[in-house]
């Protein structure tokens, strides 16, 4: 399957996405154009929903042209018709003014096979919400179907860097999961590193040069307020925020090479974590908010270990391979995406905690900062295609993948949001 | 219920409309939230971009092995002059490490420093002061050459003294 969907608009929009692999056994689903009764707007929700549904990898969908009927309602609908077609969900749905600029929209999935309705819906928002309004109906009707909440209205982070007359011009973007309403949210001569979101996904952290070092800024993403956290000689690097929101971890270099620190946001205090002449770096939050993931090269090569904040004991948990770095945990708190050097290429792999199994996931050979989105149904990894930098997703059982490169220059280090409602 | 921030802008959280209007039932509503984003500013100008002239002519770039950060050979001659030029008349210095791109971003920046940290580390005991010397890593935010060939990869792990 080798599909090209143009979904950018703004002025920054760069993200396209390919989808590469899919499911081979996909649910087969129909998304009748929405009624629209006059309304003017320039999105065509129903194809957003259909390509969010597609690029999920576990859906197939019935094309327009092959449609009999565009039902928008229950009770237009001929079930034999979508039947014959090999449906087996149909989605219907209609909008209708409410003033004030407000608009809702009522959508119902229906059951072909068994011939009923599943759920119907209400969304409502304003013209500028009509791809929030598409997303929201793509996760209701891939959580009735899967039974895993959808992660469509969510959002990522990432970096550009592109050479633009002799210099470079380094951006940290977010976008919607799809790379729609790509919006700039800081741009440097100086790199951008290691963006981290809040737990509540209103705010980034991430490392920057713009004072001639590196230095942790936080930066709300509405009111675009930013303020410096570090100013130390040395690393000041890979910000993690705590799933409360109230610290976070980082790696500082102060005291001669790179050790695991914790910032606590309220009080400013630092608290050193790690004591080793090793690399320590890249801390993640597991979900307890009580014990960190980290790399450290003590035990003479690159690999993950784990961390009792409280006792600050450590204990190694990669064995396999001589480079295990940048773990990222899925939602269930058991299985960690990593980068794993198999000979000289460098995949992302899952690693399970509990039974020890690493399995990589790519066949790409640069691969760097997983990143897994807050359903744990994909990850986001950055990787080459040629000399550019691009980003690639896979699904955790490696059954699905897709492509999202920049249309010029390279794109890197994805951080994908919490769920923001 | 309305919210207003402190642009003016307002985000409307839409509130639930009644059922009855419409043809179908409605089970539940979802309303959306406004999260418009912001564009931040940096402030570059506390950056001294301004290069020193080179107090030698001695080589300003010493590379390194993959995954090493071992001064090489090579690299002696070349740095045993910048020590006695710093030492005759002494200046600040800044000793910038680097990485290729494979591997992870962060682990690199750690890779970066400790290269640079070796050529500190020489140039100390040459008996140049370690408070001339700043160490600062890019890891793999600032390629010298461009590909991802071996070529190119040697020719990015790397201190550059400046």
């Amino acid at each position: 399957m080798l599909l090209l969907l143009m979904l950018s608009s703004s002025a920054w929009s760069e993200l396209v996405i390919r989808v590469t692999q899919g499911n081979d056994k996909p649910t087969i689903v129909a998304v009748s154009p929405i009624a629209l009764n006059g309304i003017q707007i320039k999105e065509d929700i129903g194809s957003i929903v259909e390509a969010d549904l597609k690029r999920s990898g576990l859906f197939s969908a019935i094309p327009r042209r092959d449609m009999l009927a565009f039902p928008s309602a229950a009770k237009d609908v001929y079930y034999r018709d979508w039947r014959m077609l090999g449906t087996e969900y149909l989605v219907v749905g209609a909008m209708a003014p409410v003033g004030e600029g407000r608009y809702q929209l009522d959508f119902s999935l229906l059951n072909v096979t068994a011939q009923k309705t599943e759920f119907n819906h209400r969304v409502s928002g304003t013209k500028s919400q009509m791809r929030d309004l598409a997303h929201l109906i793509s996760d209701k009707i891939y959580q009735e179907i899967t039974g895993i909440r959808g992660a469509f209205s969510t959002r990522l982070a990432y970096v550009t860097a592109n050479r633009e007359n002799g210099a470079y011009v380094y951006r940290l973007n977010v976008s919607d999961a799809d790379g729609a309403r790509e919006k700039l949210m800081l741009e440097s001569p100086e790199p951008i590193m290691s963006p981290s979101w809040a737990p509540n996904g209103k705010e980034l952290a991430y490392v920057s040069f713009e004072t001639g070092r590196p230095a942790i800024f936080r930066q709300n993403l509405v009111t675009a307020s930013r303020q410096q956290l570090t100013n130390f000689t040395g690393l000041n690097g890979a910000p993690s925020w705590s799933p409360d929101g109230k610290k976070m971890a980082l790696v500082l270099s102060k005291d001669g090479n790179p050790e695991i620190y914790m910032l606590d946001l309220q009080s400013n205090k630092f608290s050193r974590l790690t004591r080793h002449f090793a690399i320590d770096t890249e801390p993640t939050w597991m979900p307890d908010g009580k014990h960190l993931l980290f790399t450290s090269d003590r035990g003479g090569t690159p690999q993950i270990y784990k961390l009792n904040v409280a006792s600050k004991a450590t204990q190694r948990l990669t064995f396999r391979g001589n480079y295990n770095a940048r773990a990222s945990l899925a939602p269930d708190g058991r299985t960690l995406a990593l980068i794993h050097r198999a000979s000289s290429t460098f995949h992302v792999a899952s690693f399970d905690l509990v039974t020890g199994r690493l399995i990589e996931l790519t066949e790409t050979r640069l691969d760097e900062s997983p990143t897994v989105a807050p359903n744990g149904a994909m990850l986001m990894y950055a990787t080459k295609q040629g000399d550019r930098g691009v980003l690639a997703a896979v699904s955790l059982d490696a059954g699905v993948r897709y492509v999202l490169p920049a249309k010029s220059g390279d794109v890197r280090e994805p951080a994908w949001s919490p769920f923001l409602r | 219920m309305i919210h207003t921030n402190k642009f003016g802008l307002t985000a409307v959280v839409l509130s639930m409309v009644l059922a009855g209007c419409s043809s179908a039932p409605t089970d539940e509503s979802t309303d959306i939230e406004d999260t418009s984003v912001q564009t931040g500013q940096v402030d570059t100008s506390a950056i001294d971009d301004s290069a020193m002239d080179a107090a030698t002519a001695a080589d300003t770039v010493f590379y390194f092995d993959y995954d090493k950060a071992l001064l090489k050979p090579e690299s002696r001659a070349a740095l045993l002059e910048h020590a006695a030029s710093l030492n005759s008349s002494p200046r600040s210095v800044r000793l910038e490490g680097h990485a290729d791109e494979r591997g992870t971003r962060e682990y690199n920046m750690a890779l970066g420093e400790r290269r640079a940290n070796a050529v500190k580390e020489f140039l100390v005991l040459q008996g140049v002061s370690a408070g001339l010397i700043e160490v600062i890593s890019y890891g793999e935010e600032r390629a010298a050459s461009y590909g991802s060939n071996d070529g190119a990869w040697s020719m990015n792990r790397r201190v550059e003294l400046k």
